[in-house]
């Protein structure tokens, strides 16, 4: 055992107090997780880049074998956090949630230098839980984007200044609404078909600013099938940014005014057309297991929980509307939180398969991540292009002309992948929601 | 600690970029799927070729350093744990198929070839490579090789060992050797291939292999049947063999087991049974059809309460998979989960079930029961918990007591995980001091120095301990 500075003992003091012990030893190290895992296979099969590597790294920190330097933070920053471990995983270990606690406590002693926690601070505190600042946010980038100010911007190669995953990035930002769109639309609607449930709809922060006509095809689709729509005030960011980056009493303010907002519904269920909330919102009784006050609700909050995908499929929207469209080859890139959490891959499929004219056909390894994760590909730009890059590679084989995704991060990754490989003509990358709606005959964009 | 002189010397061969001295990068090679052992090695190396391995090979020799050859690391007996610390060799960079050969039905491959990634492989070309354990997706063959692993086909088929035909190795005096060939017959001096494979890693380090195909079978069905007593499945499997047909799986699991599994699965595996059989037959159409509806007959008439044929291959391919899925399975039950691989004459099945059942209850421990039926290897499973010691020895006491039994009705105390730490002390019980004596100058004259894998197969004291370890 080697010497540990002051901020490794803390470190390691909070992991024997916090890691939950029988969790940890709930891996037996068969292995089964390593084949799932896109960090050990892109770094050429390193264990310490396994969830197997990872859950033996905390259990060794928790029991004092190891110090937690920098090597094993650095090896729970390169996780994605896709959680495809999870359901290839026969002893059931919940190893998104040991993920979470260990980036807290680990996050609970970094001295961030002040650039970053400014931005973390402006991020986490200032700006995604508050909808009218996420509003504002976006109108700027609305202004940026209709101004001319962004041609400006590139012809002056000012871009060029910032890494290239940012660089693409900026030119895959999709045309954003107005800001009197994403004010004035209305808290309610009624069915437009035989009446099938009640819904709650979680319209999320991003989704309703920068995604709005997807949040507004949602609604659309939603109706067709029979439900009736109401989309709570006071709803507010799920809490997964904060989740996923260390930020454990920030997701937890969030998901408290959520079950706030959402218990005064009684409706039948509560959608999301985002799989990365999806799944955070899921995982509320983990969350607030722990108070006294919320953890029920938090259970009877997440029992509602479903994607839009799985409405549509169980209510037999796919069945009762005739879904058409121009030929096209089109495949589908999961998206992590909504199959690996959610469950939720055959719904989105059997929609697809469903429209007349689309020839759907399945992606290798449509299941693995396509290195979008949250601000995974800001704060590990190389490893996220590296996936991506790979991921194109298989993208490019079925030789689709949409590809189609369930996800606000991975929508982006993917127009992303389309941009850095120069294939912006031929081929697009769409939300699934707006996808059916275009076959539903009415265009979206 | 490795002194940086030697880490100097290490990094000369490979590269700085494939030494590693880290403590986190050394932990997450401190074990392997075995539960309770763990080691932390001082250094881990990936070599990039054989000659790599060679000059590694020497320093060690010169310097006493352990040197434990890993692949993936699942290993069910520690056999993969650097319990005396030393360096882990890893085959990252040797994992290419070097070739399949169509005329002389082989494959050669480094030994760092995930073994499902070279199934598919030569079974795009029509080609068919049996052993399949269950950790396949997982494992590489060069642990396979090393632990002769078997799998659900072996009742049919064989195992590793029966399909290794050439090897490429590098002695613990560096000298790189190559035995066997591409040859269906071979008898020029001692059959060295079957001496290193099955040898976990303590006589030299493996660096290729040529690996026997045969010909694609045409079709494949599966078949689930169901029983309300643990003895009428093990009865239908003694009919089925003598009835003279071999399937090419036979496995049995048990109700606790089953339950585990459909907790994982979901496929729709009954759980209200005593006892399941999977049955898989491969061959041409008509042979395969005559074979199975036998076997139904069989088992109907051995009181099984449902006997069903999966419709599909995914269907088919789920009841595989689920059933290869039962070891991990079963580590939901409790924190800590002990598996031994038993095996007997299959003859002696029902008797070797009936006896696991009744040893449980002596000692008061839980253990669940799965494994091949058909090639009498069974894989009785306690889940417990390694921090409540009185159990752990109830659980010692248990295990030791089903390798007496097994011993008693001929069989042995593994059947395909290997000796490794964990069933060191028991090695003695089946081969009887003789035999240790000689594997022992065995070991002797390929490694004098004791740098490959020590620690492992000869234990210091024969039945001391089993699962409790430092």
């Amino acid at each position: 055992m080697t010497t540990m500075t002051a901020r490794e003992k803390a470190i390691q003091e909070s992991f024997s107090l916090r890691m939950d012990e029988a969790e940890l030893l709930n891996c037996m190290r068969c292995g089964f997780c390593l084949p799932s895992c896109p960090t050990y296979l892109e770094t050429g099969l390193d264990e310490s880049q396994s969830p197997r590597g990872r859950i033996a790294l905390m259990k060794a920190v928790h029991d004092g074998l190891i110090a937690p330097d920098d090597d094993v933070e650095k090896s729970l920053n390169l996780c994605l956090g896709c959680r495809a471990c999870e359901p290839v995983c026969p002893a059931g270990v919940k190893y998104g949630h040991l993920l979470e606690e260990a980036r807290d406590i680990f996050n609970d002693h970094n001295e961030h230098s002040a650039p970053v926690k400014a931005v973390r601070k402006t991020v986490f505190e200032g700006l995604f839980p508050h909808q009218n600042r996420m509003e504002h946010a976006v109108t700027l980038l609305g202004i940026y984007q209709r101004s001319g100010l962004q041609n400006a911007t590139r012809k002056l190669g000012f871009m060029k200044l910032f890494p290239e995953s940012m660089q693409a990035m900026e030119r895959a930002l999709p045309a954003v609404p107005k800001k009197r769109d994403m004010k004035n639309r209305p808290r309610s609607f009624s069915a437009l078909a035989e009446k099938t449930a009640t819904v709650a709809f979680f319209s999320g922060c991003l989704m309703d600013t920068m995604f709005l006509e997807t949040n507004n095809a949602t609604i659309k689709l939603l109706q067709k099938a029979g439900c009736d729509i109401v989309i709570p005030d006071g709803q507010n960011c799920c809490g997964a940014l904060h989740g996923h980056s260390g930020e454990k009493d920030g997701a937890k303010n969030l998901a408290k005014r959520n079950i706030d907002a959402f218990e005064k519904t009684n409706a039948d269920y509560i959608i999301t057309n985002a799989g990365g909330c999806g799944a955070f919102l899921i995982d509320y009784d983990h969350l607030l297991k722990d108070d006294p006050e919320y953890a029920d609700r938090a259970k009877a909050f997440t029992a509602k929980m479903k994607d839009i995908t799985q409405i549509l499929f169980e209510l037999d929207f796919h069945q009762r509307i005739e879904l058409k469209m121009e030929p096209q080859t089109i495949t589908y890139q999961d998206s992590c939180h909504l199959r690996n959490v959610m469950n939720t891959h055959i719904a989105p499929r059997a929609l697809m398969n469903a429209i007349d004219g689309a020839n759907y056909r399945e992606m290798e390894n449509a299941d693995s991540c396509c290195g979008s994760a949250g601000i995974y590909n800001i704060v590990e730009s190389d490893m996220s292009m590296q996936i991506l890059d790979h991921k194109m590679e298989k993208a490019k084989a079925t030789e689709a002309h949409t590809i189609v995704t369930a996800n606000p991060g991975c929508l982006l990754q993917m127009k992303l992948g389309i941009e850095r490989e120069g294939l912006s003509d031929k081929v697009r990358a769409v939300h699934i929601v707006d996808l059916l709606l275009e076959a539903c005959g009415e265009l979206t964009h | 600690m490795i002194s940086d002189y030697i880490k100097t010397k290490f990094t000369a061969i490979v590269g700085a970029e494939n030494v590693d001295v880290s403590p986190a990068g050394r932990l997450v090679y401190s074990y392997d799927a075995t539960p309770n052992f763990q080691s932390m090695p001082d250094a881990v190396i990936a070599p990039r070729n054989t000659k790599e391995v060679s000059q590694i090979v020497n320093v060690c020799r010169e310097e006493k350093i352990p040197i434990v050859p890993r692949g993936s690391g699942t290993n069910l007996a520690a056999g993969t744990v650097p319990s005396e610390g030393g360096i882990v060799l890893l085959f990252k960079h040797m994992n290419q198929i070097l070739e399949i050969d169509e005329e002389n039905l082989t494959v050669t491959v480094q030994p760092g070839v995930v073994t499902l990634n070279m199934i598919n492989a030569v079974e795009k070309r029509g080609l068919f490579y049996p052993p399949d354990p269950s950790s396949m997706k997982i494992s590489t063959i060069g642990g396979n090789i090393n632990e002769n692993s078997g799998g659900l086909r072996g009742l049919k088929y064989g195992v590793t060992r029966d399909y290794v035909m050439a090897l490429e190795a590098v002695l613990p005096n560096g000298d790189i050797i190559r035995t066997g060939g591409k040859l269906a017959k071979d008898v020029a001096g001692y059959d060295l291939t079957r001496l290193l494979t099955g040898s976990e890693g303590t006589l030299a380090v493996i660096t290729e292999a040529t690996l026997k195909l045969i010909p694609m079978p045409e079709t494949k069905q599966t078949m689930l049947a169901l029983y309300q007593s643990m003895d009428a499945a093990a009865k239908s499997v003694s009919e089925i063999i003598a009835a003279k047909i071999i399937p090419a799986t036979l496995e049995f699991l048990d109700r606790p087991t089953l339950k585990a599994v459909e907790d994982f699965a979901k496929i729709g595996l009954p759980t209200d049974v005593e006892a399941v059989l999977l049955i898989e037959q491969d061959g041409p159409a008509e042979i395969v059809a005559r074979d199975m509806q036998k076997i139904a007959d069989i088992c109907t008439r051995e009181q099984a309460v449902s006997v069903q044929i999966a419709a599909t291959e995914a269907e088919a391919l789920a009841l595989t998979s689920a059933r290869r899925a039962a070891l991990s399975a079963l580590a939901r039950l409790k924190p800590t989960t002990i598996l031994e691989d038993a095996t007997v004459p299959r003859s002696e099945i029902a008797n070797m079930v009936k006896a696991i059942n009744e040893i449980a209850a002596k000692h008061n421990v839980t253990i669940a029961t799965f494994g091949h039926a058909g090639d009498g290897n069974l894989h009785p499973t306690c889940p417990t918990d390694a921090r409540d010691h009185d159990e752990m020895e109830r659980v010692e006491a248990a295990f030791a007591d089903i390798f007496a039994k097994a011993i008693e009705l001929g069989g042995t105390i593994t059947g395909e995980h290997g000796v490794g730490m964990m069933k060191a002390p028991y090695l003695e019980w089946k081969m009887g001091p003789e035999g240790i004596a000689i594997m022992k100058a065995i070991k002797q004259s390929f490694d004098p120095d004791n740098i490959m894998n020590p620690g492992k197969i000869f234990a210091k004291e024969t039945r001391k301990r089993l699962v409790i370890s430092q």
